[in-house]
This record gives structure tokens, sequence and C-alpha cells, in this order.
């Protein structure tokens, strides 16, 4: 079991390598000098080469890979071109709303998911099934920056029932977070309950039609007890397992969901420090998402 | 696509009463699987559709994409504009009906990209093994470990704002997952009768991969290129609601969204088309995808 984590964890190496080298690239292939970007056009000589000067500019790419890995490695991803202020620290403040919009997302989609998929799959070929899976298609196929907007437009602008965006965290006003944060979860949980369904389902079928369930049933065990006590505990086992992908996709639909809800989170960071060319930011953010998401066969 | 009656289900195997002998392999047969599945059908339909309509916009499309018209902003759906007017006073329908050439170009664009880059390296990789396979793979495992959005965007940032480099970033993005799949593909082939055979004849190793190998395992390739598309899509509006993929005035589903929010409360219509074609293009590709899938490999139900 030791041995069969160190390999795991040995793995796991050349792919952090190539993250930090495509990060790391990333911004070294702008074309154009990074310097003179990130000051503008006005910029005068001296400030210039002050800043190739501190950001290691003039020597070697490879010097330049090391010692800015050295820097991340130690936990220094550098300072915000915007603000000044370090990356990591940013990082650190935006991470804890990301992970509740995360959290609530993920049980907004288990809570339709998996009743769904378990009906649907109990009950298949019905009227039930089909109307589960072609909800579950729609879901997959609809895009969430649209149906952000139209449940803004529903909810908040013609019915008024929900505030159209903001946030606000949970120990200042429980009851107003919760409210900003029905839209936004929904909204970033609608895709993942569409594939969590659609999996469980298939996941289901195949265990129902497996011999311990008929003994089960030939047991005369009743209908629900089978179902929840012995087929689910199984069929759910794929479901857990994907988990982690789960999270990854969360965290990209995050950036989309954060942007139209503007909820000061990673995501809405993401797009805020691309679309203010905060190339130090955007190194952080990007390999802050790659190493949540790290994934080794 | 397997040839032999006894991998197919019993249903598609049945006794064919009163009818001559059906013919289970070959492009008539997988025709005739696809079009037993309504839904494909409809979505292959929807999408012929879509593509008529991108080639021959100028027709369909009653005004100009483009030409600001002043006197008539952020009108309500009238009998002249259907779809009612966006905040330079442009006919939406006739942006809606534009808008299917922006995304059509990024369907097939972008996965064209990721196809010419993923499918040659995956069908090596696989077949030759070795140090380099194993590097190829920790390399895709590191792009597959970005969330997709996020790397898409930080790689079109880097690229510059514009459909052409949004493209481009997208099917970089979607490379891995076709070099992986081509592998797996491969790696399954390899092993075969029939490769072995050939190898003994004195087949060339690739003429084994183009003649042999790759045509037994195309069919997942085709279905995972379809299904991308509809990710494709979805990632050009995506891109382009964010501001860095289509610039205006270029009608793009996306950028018409992005506008869109500013006026929500005033000209909601202008949110309501856009979004619902995004929907309906992406809903008909992945019914697409699906049937194929259907069609393709019996084994999958």
């Amino acid at each position: 079991m030791s041995w069969y984590l160190v390999r795991r964890l040995l793995l796991t190496l050349p792919v952090l390598f190539f993250v930090s080298v495509i990060v790391f690239s990333l911004i070294n292939l702008i074309p154009g000098d990074p310097a003179r970007i990130m000051l503008g056009e006005e910029a005068s000589r001296e400030a210039l080469s002050a800043l190739r000067k501190e950001m290691g500019l003039d020597r070697p790419r490879y010097v330049q890979y090391l010692l800015w890995l050295n820097h991340v490695a130690r936990g220094d991803f550098g300072r915000s071109v915007r603000d000044g202020r370090p990356v990591l620290d940013t990082l650190l403040l935006k991470l804890p709303v990301t992970i509740e919009l995360a959290v609530t997302s993920l049980v907004v989609a288990w809570v339709i998911a998996i009743p769904a998929g378990v009906v649907a799959a109990w009950k298949q070929r019905t009227a039930l099934d089909y109307a589960a899976t072609t909800v579950a298609l729609a879901g997959i196929s609809v895009p969430n920056f649209w149906l952000g907007i139209m449940m803004i437009y529903l909810f908040a602008v013609n019915l008024r029932l929900l505030p159209p965006s903001g946030y606000i965290e949970p120990w200042i006003d429980l009851a107003r977070s919760l409210k900003l944060m029905v839209m936004p979860s929904i909204v970033l949980g609608a895709a993942l309950a569409a594939l969590v369904m659609r999996l469980l389902r298939s996941s289901m079928l195949e265990v129902l039609g497996t011999d311990y369930i008929r003994t089960a049933r030939a047991k005369g065990l009743d209908d629900v007890v089978v179902l929840i006590r012995h087929a689910m505990k199984n069929a759910m086992i794929p479901v857990v397992t994907v988990m982690g992908l789960q999270l990854s996709g969360l965290l990209g639909g995050a950036v989309i969901t954060e942007t139209i809800f503007a909820v000061p989170g990673l995501g809405r960071l993401t797009v805020d420090s691309i679309l203010t060319r905060d190339y130090p930011m955007v190194q952080g953010v990007v390999l802050f998402a790659a190493l949540a998401g790290a994934r080794t066969e | 696509m397997s040839r032999f009656a006894a991998d197919l289900p019993a249903d598609v195997v049945g006794p064919q009463r009163g009818t001559r002998e059906v013919r289970r392999y070959g492009l008539g047969y997988f025709l005739h699987r696809y079009a037993r599945n309504r839904l494909a059908l409809v979505g292959l339909w929807v999408v012929l559709g879509i593509a008529l309509v991108a080639i021959f916009a100028p027709w369909f499309a009653p005004a100009s994409p483009i030409k600001p018209d002043f006197g008539n902003l952020l009108q309500p759906s009238t009998a002249t504009h259907p779809m009612g007017t966006d905040d330079l006073g442009r006919d939406v329908l006739s942006r809606v009906i534009f808008g299917t050439r922006t995304a059509l170009l990024a369907g097939v664009i972008s996965v064209g990209i990721a196809v010419i880059a993923g499918l040659p390296a995956g069908l090596l990789s696989g077949y030759y093994g070795g140090r380099l396979d194993d590097l190829l793979m920790r390399l895709t495992d590191a792009m597959l470990s970005f969330p997709f959005l996020v790397l898409a965007l930080a790689l079109a940032a880097v690229l510059g704002a514009g459909l052409d480099k949004a493209l481009i970033a997208i099917g970089i993005v979607f490379t891995p997952r076709f070099i992986r799949l081509s592998r797996a593909q491969v790696l399954g082939e390899r092993e075969q009768n029939y490769v072995e055979a050939a190898r003994a004849m004195g087949v060339g190793d690739g003429r084994i991969i183009w003649r042999h190998i790759l045509p037994n395992s195309i069919s997942p390739i085709v279905v995972q290129a379809s299904l991308d598309m509809a990710g494709a899509i979805t990632a050009e509006a995506a891109l382009s609601f964010l501001g860095l993929g289509t610039q205006p005035p270029t009608p793009s589903w996306g950028s018409m969204l992005n506008i869109a929010q500013a006026y929500l409360s005033t000209a909601p219509w202008m949110a309501v088309w856009p979004g619902l074609a995004i929907f309906i293009t992406v809903l008909a590709l992945n019914l697409l995808g699906d049937g194929l899938r259907e069609a393709l490999d019996p084994r999958l139900r």
C-alpha cells in the first residue's frame, strides 16, 4: 500500500513539471516585451530596465524558469501589477468564496441528480425515464452563461424574488448570503447534475441486472429497500470516484458563473486579471487551478 | 465496428420475419441503425438546417447584421424585426442568422485542429510506445489538469483577441483528448490477429497504422469529434461572452449575449434569441453525437 502511494506520487512529479512549464510558457509566449506590456507604451526607459531586471528578463530563459519555480515552490507567486499586493494573498482571500460556491453547487447537483438517476434506472423506458434523460440532455447542452442571464431576468428583474447579483459572507448576513447563492449554485450545478444523473442511471442499470439484486428481490425484500440498501450502495461508486473531476469542472464553470453573478471568487479573478493583463495574477490563478485539478492515471 | 452477429444485442439480430438476409455491416447498415433512433435523426436534420442557414445567410437575413440604424434602437419584436433590434438598432434576427457562421466555424475549425494534431500523435505514441509515449502521456495529463475553460481563456489571452485566435486556443485545449483516445484505440488493436498477420506478411508500420489500425479505431474518434463540436461552439461563445473571442461588429452569439447583459431589463429579447440559438445548436450536435455512438458501437446502450 505504501509502495503504491509512493509510486503514485512519483508519477505526479512529471505531470507537475509539465504543468509548471505550461504556466511559465503562457506568459513568455506573449509576443513583445512583458515589461513594456505591463508598464504601457509611455513608460520611461529607466522604469522598463528596472522592471526587466526585477523580473529577471535579462537572463536566459531556463534560468528565468528555475528562478520562477524556486519562488513558486516557496509560495512566492510574485506581485499583482494592478494593486501591488502579493498574488498568493489575493488567491487565498478569494479561495473560500469559490469553495463555498463549489460546495453549494455540488449539493444542488447531487440533490437533483441522485434521485433522478435512481428513478430513471428503476423505471427504465417509462415516461419518467424519458423525461429525466431529456432534461439531463438539455442540462448538458444549455450554455451556463445564458442560463444565468435568463434566471436573472426571470427571478430578479421580473418576479423580484431574488437579488440579481452580488456576494456577502455567510457570517455577516446568513439569510442574504443564501439568497445570493441560490442562482449561482443552480447555474453552476446544472451541468454537473446532468452529468451525474446520466452516470448514475447507467451504473444503476448495470447493478440492477446483477444476480445479487435478483436474489434480494427473490427473498421478498421490499423494492425500495433493495434499491436503496443494495443497488445504490454499489451504483454510487463511479459517481464518487469522479468527484475530483467534478470539482475541476466546477472550477472551470465558476469562471462564467462568478462573472455573471459578480461573486468575488477565483473564477472572477481569472477573468479580471486576464482582461486587465495582470500577468503575474494570471499565472498564479492558472497554476492554482491546475494544481487543484492535477490528475494522474 | 463489429461484423459478427453474435456481438450484437438480441433485438438487432432477432429473426427477420419474411425478409431477405440483411447485411449487418457497412454504410447501409450503419445508416439503418442510425435512422432507427428518432432523436438522432432530429439532431441530424437540425444540424443540416443550421448549416444551410450559415451557407445562405445573406439570403435568409432580412437586414444587414452590421450596419447600425440609429432610428430604431432597442425596438421590441415587430413585423420587420421579428426578434427586435439591439442597442445599435441592428436586426437581432439577422445577427442570429449570421452568427450561425461564427458558431459552425468554431465547431469545425477548432475540432479540426484538435483532430489533425491529436490523431497522428496518439496513433504513433500508442503504436511505438516507449519513452516518447510516456512523455506525451505526462504532457497530456498536465494539460488535462487545467480546467478546460481556464486554459482556453489563458491561451486566448496570450494569443490576443479575435475569432481566429480563440479557435486556435480551443483547438489546443481539445487536442489532448484526441491523443488519449486514439492512443487507447491503437493499444487495443495493436495486439489483434489481423495486425499480427499484416506484420508477418511484411507490411510496413506506416501502412499498418494507416490502412489497418486507423479504419478499425475511427468510430469512437468520430463520436468524440461530433460531441466536441458542441463543446467548441459553447467554448467560443463563452470566450466571446467574456470579451476575448469574436470582436465587434462581427456577429457572434456569445458577444451578443455579452452586450445584452447591460440591457436585460429594457431589451430582454437581445439575450433570449442568441442564447436559444446556442442551446438548439449544441443540443442538436449532442443528439447527433449520441446517435452516432449508438449506431457505431452496438455494445453501448
